[in-house]
């Protein structure tokens, strides 16, 4: 009796480990990420709607923002962008394809000594503006690069 | 296994971060050309890059990135050896992170 009693305390004892295990594998996630995704922006189906949710419908067209991108685009899926901005005290560059479906394509908040640069790839629906815009000490920026498509990216 | 490759190296004072992730990037408005379904939007959202422990690049996306991703970003005053950790969530709330040292 009393064997299979402490039989019972020795499984209870495991099952509760294992618990507290999880618990702490709960509680202890990869990564935590500052903001909730924008959903209103990034579903947003026309460019003054995508910028009103950036916050970037008043952006001032600034010399000091450079987005790179081809002339032509043979293959809009695959679009490469670059954007510099040598504004001091960028802290937030957003991207996007004016003509895309959903014109919002990426909002990238830099710190801690990001420089204001983010490279990367995107798609483009048809030829149009990839603009990017710049919050820098409170302000906002933009600036534009016409990219001319040959074969969509976005199909639908 | 991680499927986000990072590269991460100092260039004078600027460490130079690139790295290149395994998404399909669905947008949500593409049709499947065999059925006429459209295809439902499987995209990441959010992408974390830190350095040295700090957070570097808080970073949200649509689904007008490319399919599997590519990033570059520069950051000033980090110098060799610092942990680079790069992670991401998409909008079904898959995970996926790795992490490499700046040489």
């Amino acid at each position: 009796m009393n064997n299979t009693r402490r039989n019972v305390l020795k499984s209870a004892g495991a099952a509760g480990a294992v618990t507290v295990a999880m618990a702490a594998g709960l509680l202890k996630p990869g990564a935590v990420f500052a903001a909730e995704w924008n959903k209103a922006g990034f579903e947003a189906k026309g460019l003054d709607a995508a910028l009103a949710a950036i916050g970037g419908n008043s952006a001032a067209v600034s010399g000091d923002i450079t987005v790179k991108a081809p002339d032509i685009a043979e293959n809009g899926a695959v679009v490469p962008v670059e954007v510099m901005s040598n504004i001091a005290g960028t802290d937030r560059i957003a991207i996007l394809g004016e003509k895309n479906g959903l014109p919002l394509v990426a909002d990238f908040k830099l710190m801690n000594g990001a420089v204001g640069f983010v490279s990367t790839r995107i798609k483009l629906g048809a030829t149009s503006n990839v603009t990017a815009i710049v919050n820098a000490g409170g302000k906002v920026y933009k600036a534009s690069k016409e990219v001319k498509v040959t074969i969509g990216g976005c199909g639908g | 296994m991680s499927d986000i490759k990072i590269r991460a190296g100092m260039k004078g004072d600027t460490a130079e971060i690139k790295c290149l992730m395994n998404h399909v990037m669905e947008t949500g408005l593409r049709k499947d050309p065999k059925t006429g379904q459209t295809v439902p939007a499987h995209h990441i959202t959010n992408v974390m890059v830190t350095v040295a422990g700090k957070t570097v690049m808080d970073a949200q996306w649509g689904g007008g990135i490319s399919k599997n991703p590519y990033l570059a970003l520069s950051v000033k005053g980090a110098s060799k050896g610092d942990k680079v950790a790069v992670s991401w969530e998409d909008n079904k709330g898959e995970k996926s992170s790795a992490e490499t040292s700046i040489s």
